[in-house]
């Protein structure tokens, strides 16, 4: 009988070696195609409910420390390796990681053909999984069965699974120059630290809070996070950016938040076939023309007019107001970023916070800040300035 | 921002010879540069003065100067060419310094040529490592503290308050040239001695010593917009000590957590903006302190340099023909990434695997070298592995380097030994060590001492400890079970490694595991991890599941590359394997290419339609040509064109069903057993030298006496020339013998030593040819300066030959046409031979393409490589003449008298090997190959084509000044008439005792200087060491006689080297000289002439009329 079996929803499994604690868990099969970080990785609550399949085949070399969590705890429903360390190698290491997925009870599996499988998911698409060890590994029929009988990620609605209970505040580092009221669908640590390091007083909040909760702490502005589950599930979140558009209080949404602002402007939401998860993908600035490296997680995404339109971004009208695509991947023109410019908002679908990930996007934060201290002007100038890039570079295009 | 319209021609400039710390990889990343500023339709211009690599060969630019890379020699070229712009960043520190010179004078504003790539401010900022430390500073980073001097009592002081060990390492010199640890003031004031000479700005920097920390380095890269990437992260196993270059690195990099490489990254970043590399690559070292992670910049290289190479190969992004395009006003957003096609390349490489590289050495060339891993890099080549683990990668990586002390072993029993004595000979970094923390690790010690004497990071170390374990296990099972194998497959261990723990032969073991069914699958190199499909086949192995070999229609042909460069097997053999590749593309193979050296174009993955990066071993052959054999027909294996490496492969290929096309492994034996080849000579009526075999003192004795002195001996079992020595007397036979035993070489009657008569003041004569079984091709003939007995590789050598008649030339070509028939050659042969007294002596056959085949396809503007191709696929010569591929009549050996004459230098390293006392190595050239490298001057006639060769190998010779003259008594004849001209021409002579006796006999005045051994004179006179090291002599001729180095003629040879003069060591030497200096004297810019209007010169006297290549890999 195999040591650990890895059960894919259309029946193909791989075989391995237990990873973590033993026992059976389900999700949805995915892969983050990172090098390094982990611990963000596993800590991110946007993994809710996902076995996330590791691409770089060593995994566990600096351990588990004291400092790199995005949040309380592991969420990623399953861990797939393919060479876990036996050792571990870092200064600031305090456990292994295998020990660390064990007492966190996430089962894990490694020595499976890592890259066989996630060319499966790239060809196939993401799909369920299992990975059954120890006991609970039983025929194929059998596993299959109750891989087959997890519910899927389209039409799931987590945000409130991963949500702080209550609210809290992070206190602005130094002097306190600005409020934000950031909503928590599934907040990693890294956000509000990097809010807080440009003076602000960021009060998390709930996912289930309501207008009043959010005008209660009197907000300069209002963030929504990151967070897993199906964009057109949200109905009550995306009510509350709606409200806050009105009020013309300076939004900013990432990952999650970016699809929320986009069902507000009465935009759609779609399932990629097997979604952006790794730290180095290409986004353009459509603002500045420049690019950046960028840290991803997101299985959905906004479908936006003028998305694959080049570098130009047409504005296209909305409830509140004209919007455009701010920001596209340029590996497959996937919108990345939407901004207002009738109202103070703007949104992105990856992850400035990085953590892991490179921190090209960080600038993001400074226009949050921005939004909120200059406030419109500058989306004015924003937008005229993208108009003119648009142009130029139209220019240079077709030469 | 696309292609720029104001700019139409490129000046590309090249990285100039092969030596220690600039090899082959600029060939590859000058290759790429000139192909896409081609296929931008720009026209290139490009310098270089090396022949054996692919850029220069006449269809990789418009305008190829095969000319030295002085500052003069390129200003000639910008004033003939006049191109609009200079890219300077793919030549490496040659390049580099070359360019800046160039706006230094002026010159590049005189003729209105742009720097693209990099500006000057760039360069210097990122090359002055006390100017870089400032910008460090500005990036918020730390470097470590420091002290620029330039006098030594300056050195003095910064060493008292940075304390020892202390590094020392001069500005703008390349490899780490001159720097080092000085452990205390002597070493001190050696090494800052040296320093201050190498600096071309006569500057050092002490450092503080940082030993033992973590190194890393990024390759980034940066366009026009400012967008920034860092193709790869590469970690050092061995720690802060050991150059880069000597260390055994790991990409990506495998103990740094997310949020310290972020913190590299962004410093890198910073880094490359402030100095302000406004397009194009770079490269960026840390220190890392693995206690508590304190982060220190090393340096920057703001170009492509060896680590971008290797980036480029471990990552499939192609550094240098993506700077190439940025420099010319893409951004990288615009340019596709060529292996997913859909993606551009203005995104992170993500690795699903992992990537060793390992260096290989050559100190067994330099016997009496330190052979301490430091700061300046020692290693000669080195070798990449792909695996999906780190074991498994290591021990590919090790098994490519060809060299069996490297790999891991499991000989005798464990209780055998030392632990404390290997943990000890641990502690100082050398060739090897990786294997002897191995056995240390094998004989009981643990992770923590081995730590703790190497620096080597835990994880990697505990990395060696599941090899051991494994090993363990392969050793103790009952038997050899399918999940046994697997698991050591899976972890890197060779069959030869496994049958070695079980002890059984390879071969059953390769049995045992096909039958078991366990073999490797072959994964790609996609830059992305699989997130998107890869276009291009760049395929490695491992023991995994999947397989994504793809089937394919055409037939195929496999190409054997070199591996690692060594001593004696260079980029020349990565030439023939490339033009093989290209004119089989052409004539409709699909090509498949195996190769583990990453310095190359051959593992560039748009060379061949497919690329496996596998260690060249039986083994590893066999599974790629298993795995081809499964996608599509396999023509057959090309063995003939990398080297002794694929040749040594051809008999056992062959007897495991392999076809081998061209030359049979039959008939390579006859050529390379001693024996046979004997007997195809007497067939043929041809002789070589007397010779017998000796497994004692006595019998090397008898023989000598009968075949008579000087004799030549060396091991029967070496090839390279290894261990080879001139013999003049019975005295020194003995101790030849003693030394031989006594350096652990066995000699016995299965080993013994082969004893040749020494052929005396004989002209040796190298041959390449063509032969399809019918006719001969004789590509060239060429004639050594030196005389034999310094090996082919290391002696200049003219083309056309410059004192042979037409009636020796002819006697080569019946000989050369009788071994080729003896032999049964299909394809290229090469040939030395040695004439002696009017007699020609045949001293070796090698049946596959030789060191010279690029030189003299360059030389006759005849790709000979492409045709022997041909000619092993069934093309007659004939055929091929007709095809226009050869000339229609005539070859390489009836040149008109107007073709103009190529010289062929060698290029020594001897500068880089220090004795442990910090003297340079011993400079006299031998039997035994040492150069590293070559260059080629070719101009209308043998003076001016020689002085050019000199030019290109060390900055050429003196136009006058003083020339130091000590030979031996059997050259004093000789000498006599070019010492005179030498005074004609206003050079001042001094002399030792006995030369400057004979001078006056023949009128000739000069000044006798006392020897080094006679000490200083009574007054303080000074030696005429002392002298040369006070710069006071221009040039030396100094012809030592015997092998054996006379501590006079020593010292005389280290102190030359030492200070960067002309060194002339046989008589042959000294004439060519005397004729360079004729014809160099009194003119303005040299004349440079290109490579295509010198063969089109040649072709129109030959009528020659060659098909046009079309643009090659297109
Ligand atoms: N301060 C130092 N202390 C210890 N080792 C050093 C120090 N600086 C450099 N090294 C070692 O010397 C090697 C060569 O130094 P580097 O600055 O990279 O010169 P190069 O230009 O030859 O690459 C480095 O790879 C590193 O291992
Ligand atoms: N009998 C000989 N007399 C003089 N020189 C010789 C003789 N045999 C070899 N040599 C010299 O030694 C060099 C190396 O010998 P060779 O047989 O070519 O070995 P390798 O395989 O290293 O090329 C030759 O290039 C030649 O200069
Ligand atoms: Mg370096
Ligand atoms: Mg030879």
């Amino acid at each position: 009988m195999a040591d650990a079996v890895l059960v894919l929803e259309d029946g193909r499994t791989f075989v391995g070696r237990a990873y973590g604690a033993s026992g059976r868990t389900v999700g949805e099969a995915v892969f983050c195609t990172a090098m390094t970080g982990y611990q963000e990785t596993l800590t991110d609550p946007s993994y809710h409910r996902q076995v996330v399949v590791m691409t770089a085949p060593h995994i566990g070399n600096t351990g588990w420390n004291d400092e790199d969590d995005e949040s309380a705890r592991i969420w990623v429903a399953g861990y797939v390796v393919r060479d876990p360390a036996r050792r571990a190698s870092s200064w600031r290491s305090r456990r292994g990681l295998a020990d660390e997925l064990a007492a966190q009870g996430v089962v894990g599996i490694s020595d499976v053909d890592t890259r066989a499988l996630t060319r499966h998911l790239r060809e196939r698409g993401a799909m369920r999984a299992g990975i059954f060890s120890g006991d609970a590994v039983a025929s194929d029929a059998a596993m299959l069965e109750v891989v087959r009988a997890a519910p899927s990620m389209a039409g799931a609605d987590l945000a409130g699974e991963v949500s702080t209970p209550r609210a809290y505040v992070v206190e602005a580092v130094g002097e306190k120059r600005l409020t934000v009221a950031a909503l928590d669908l599934g907040i990693k640590g890294m956000t509000p630290e990097l809010m807080a390091q440009r003076g602000i007083e960021v009060h998390v909040l709930p996912a289930a809070s309501t207008v009043d909760d959010v005008l209660a702490v009197a907000p300069d502005g209002v963030f929504f996070s990151n967070g897993p589950g199906d964009p057109g599930t949200a109905n009550d979140v995306v009510g509350l950016i709606g409200a806050v558009l009105e009020r013309r209080i300076p939004f900013f949404g990432i990952c999650f938040g970016n699809q929320l602002l986009g069902r507000a402007l009465g935009l759609d939401t779609y399932k990629l076939t097997y979604g952006h998860r790794g730290i180095n993908q290409p986004v353009l600035d459509r603002t500045t023309g420049k690019v950046e490296v960028t840290a991803h997680n997101h299985g959905f995404a906004v479908r936006a007019p003028g998305a694959g339109t080049g570098t130009g971004a047409e504005p296209f009208d909305t409830p509140h107001g004209r919007a455009r695509v701010s920001h596209v991947c340029l590996n497959d023109d996937v919108v990345e970023g939407l901004e207002c410019l009738d109202v103070p908002a703007f949104s992105v679908q990856y992850h400035p916070e990085a953590a892991a990930g490179p921190h090209d996007a960080a600038y993001l934060f400074d226009r949050f800040v921005d939004l909120m201290t200059v406030g419109c002007e500058s989306r004015a100038r924003h937008a005229g300035a993208s108009q003119r890039e648009a142009h130029t570079r139209g220019e240079g295009e077709g030469s | 921002m696309p292609l720029r319209y104001d700019l139409s021609s490129i000046l590309v400039i090249g990285s100039g010879p092969i030596v220690i710390g600039q090899a082959c990889e600029f060939d590859y990343s000058g290759t790429q540069a000139c192909r896409v500023l081609r296929e931008e339709g720009l026209r290139v211009v490009l310098v270089n003065s090396n022949p054996a690599t692919i850029m220069t060969d006449p269809e990789f630019a418009d305008a190829t100067y095969v000319e030295p890379i002085t500052p003069d020699v390129v200003e000639a070229i910008i004033a003939k060419e006049r191109p609009d712009a200079l890219l300077p960043t793919l030549g490496g520190q040659t390049a580099l310094n070359t360019a800046i010179a160039l706006h230094g004078s002026g010159v590049l504003e005189k003729y209105g040529v742009e720097l693209i790539g990099a500006n000057v401010e760039a360069i210097q900022l990122a090359e002055d490592r006390h100017a870089f430390k400032g910008v460090v500073e500005r990036c918020g980073a730390e470097s470590a503290r420091s002290a620029i001097c330039h006098t030594m009592d300056e050195v003095l002081v910064a060493a008292g308050d940075l304390g020892y060990p202390v590094v020392v390492r001069p500005s703008f010199t390349m490899g780490g040239l001159g720097s080092g640890f000085a452990h205390d003031d002597v070493e001190l004031r050696r090494m800052a001695g040296a320093g201050l000479h190498a600096s071309p700005t006569t500057e050092v920097l002490l450092e503080e010593s940082i030993i033992g920390w973590k190194e890393y380095e990024l390759e980034l890269m940066r366009d026009r917009n400012d967008n920034v990437v860092v193709v790869c992260s590469i970690e050092n196993l061995d720690p802060m000590g050991v150059h880069t270059g000597d260390s055994v690195t790991v990409a990506p990099s495998m103990t740094l957590t997310d949020r310290e490489f972020q913190r590299l990254r962004d410093i890198g970043i910073a880094v490359i903006r402030e100095v302000g590399v406004d397009t194009g690559g770079c490269n960026i070292q840390f220190a890392v302190n693995p206690v508590d992670g304190r982060i220190i910049v090393i340096e920057m290289n703001p170009r492509v340099s060896r680590s971008s190479a290797l980036a480029s190969k471990a990552t499939g992004f192609p550094i240098a023909k993506i700077a190439a395009r940025l420099a010319v006003g893409y951004t990288l957003d615009e340019i596709p990434n060529d292996i997913t096609r859909e993606t551009p390349a203005s995104f992170e490489p993500t690795l699903d695997y992992v990537v060793v590289k390992v260096p290989r050495f050559a100190f067994e060339k330099f016997p009496a070298a330190d052979a301490t891993l430091t700061t300046t890099m020692k290693s000669v080549g080195e070798a990449m592995a792909v695996g999906r683990s780190f074991t498994e990668a290591l021990q590919k990586a090790l098994r490519s380097l060809e060299s069996p002390k490297a790999l891991f072993h499991w000989d005798g029993a464990p209780g055998d030994l030392d632990r404390d004595a290997l943990l000890e000979t641990a502690r100082v970094p050398t060739d090897g060590r990786l294997s002897t923390v191995q056995q240390a690790l094998r004989a009981g010690a643990t992770i923590e001492q081995v730590h703790d004497a190497t620096g080597i990071d835990p994880w990697f170390l505990d990395q060696l400890v599941l090899i051991e374990e494994v090993a363990h296990e392969v050793a103790e099972a009952p038997e050899l079970t399918a999940p046994v194998l697997r698991r050591a497959k899976r972890h890197g261990f060779s069959d030869a490694q496994v049958g070695a723990l079980r002890s059984m032969p390879e071969d059953v073991v390769r049995g045992v595991r096909h039958a078991l069914g366990i073999r490797p699958v072959f994964k790609t190199v996609d830059t992305c991890a699989a997130e998107f499909a890869a276009a291009t086949p760049y395929h490695y192995s491992s023991y995994d599941e999947e397989d994504e070999v793809t089937p394919s229609e055409r037939r195929k042909v496999i190409i054997l590359g070199s591996g690692p460069n060594r001593i004696g097997q260079g980029v020349e053999f990565d030439y023939s394997c490339v033009h093989a590749a290209f004119a089989l593309r052409e004539s409709g193979y699909e090509t498949v290419m195996v190769n583990c050296n990453p310095e190359t174009v051959s593992t560039d993955y748009d060379t061949s339609d497919r690329l496996y990066f596998e260690p060249l071993t039986l083994e590893d052959v066999l599974e790629v040509v298993h795995a081809e054999q499964r996608s599509g027909e396999v023509v057959g294996v090309i063995v003939q064109l990398g080297g002794q490496t694929p040749l040594g492969l051809a008999a056992r290929l062959e007897a495991c069903g392999v076809p081998i096309v061209g030359t049979s492994p039959a008939a390579i034996h006859l050529a390379e057993e001693r024996g046979a080849f004997g007997r195809v000579l007497a067939e043929a009526g041809l002789i070589s030298p007397k010779h017998g075999t000796a497994s004692s003192f006595l019998e090397a004795k008898a023989v000598a006496d009968r075949i008579g002195y000087p004799v030549l001996v060396r091991p029967s079992y070496v090839l390279g020339g290894r261990g080879m020595e001139i013999v003049y007397d019975e005295e020194s036979l003995a101790s030849y013998l003693g030394r031989a035993t006594g350096s652990g070489v066995r000699i016995t009657p299965e080993n013994p030593v082969l004893v040749d008569r020494f052929l005396d003041d004989a002209i040796e004569i190298d041959v390449d040819a063509l032969y399809d079984g019918h006719e001969l091709y004789l590509g060239g003939v060429m004639e050594h300066i030196e005389e034999a007995g310094i090996h082919s590789g290391d002696s200049g050598c003219a083309l056309p030959p410059a004192t042979l008649g037409t009636a020796e030339v002819t006697r080569v070509r019946e000989q050369t046409e009788a071994i080729a028939r003896g032999v049964g050659v299909r394809g290229l042969l090469n040939i030395q031979f040695a004439l002696a007294a009017g007699v020609l002596y045949v001293l070796e056959a090698n049946p596959r393409a030789s060191r010279t085949v690029p030189f003299v396809s360059k030389a006759t503007g005849v790709p000979l490589a492409k045709a022997c191709a041909r000619v092993m696929l069934g093309s007659s010569i004939a055929e091929l003449r007709a095809e226009g591929l050869l000339p229609a009549v005539g070859d390489g050996g009836t040149l008109p008298p107007e073709a103009p004459v190529s010289v062929k230098e060698a290029v020594l390293p001897f500068k880089r090997f220090l004795t442990p006392d910090g003297q340079v190595v011993d400079s006299v050239l031998g039997p035994e190959m040492r150069s590293t490298g070559e260059v080629m001057g070719i101009d209308v006639d043998f003076p001016r084509a020689f002085a050019k060769s000199q030019q290109a190998a060390y900055g050429g010779l003196p136009q006058s000044g003083t020339v130091f003259v000590s030979v031996s008594d059997r050259d004093k004849r000789a000498m006599i008439f070019p010492v005179k001209r030498l005074v004609d021409l206003g050079f001042d002579v001094l002399a030792t005792e006995g030369t400057a006796h004979t001078l006056r006999r023949h009128g000739i005045a000069s000044t006798v200087v006392r020897k080094h051994s006679a000490g200083p004179g009574p007054d303080g006179e000074p030696t005429i060491v002392q002298r040369i090291l006070d710069g006071e002599v221009d040039v030396v001729v100094n012809t030592p006689s015997g092998r054996s180095a006379r501590a006079d003629g020593y010292e005389i040879r280290a102190a030359t080297t030492a200070m960067d003069r002309p060194i002339i060591t046989t008589v042959q030497q000294l004439s060519a000289a005397v004729q360079g200096i004729e014809a160099m004297s009194g003119e303005g810019l040299p004349s440079v002439t290109s490579l295509q209007d010198h063969s089109r010169a040649l072709h129109a006297i030959w009528g020659f009329i060659p098909a046009t290549d079309p643009e090659p890999g297109s």
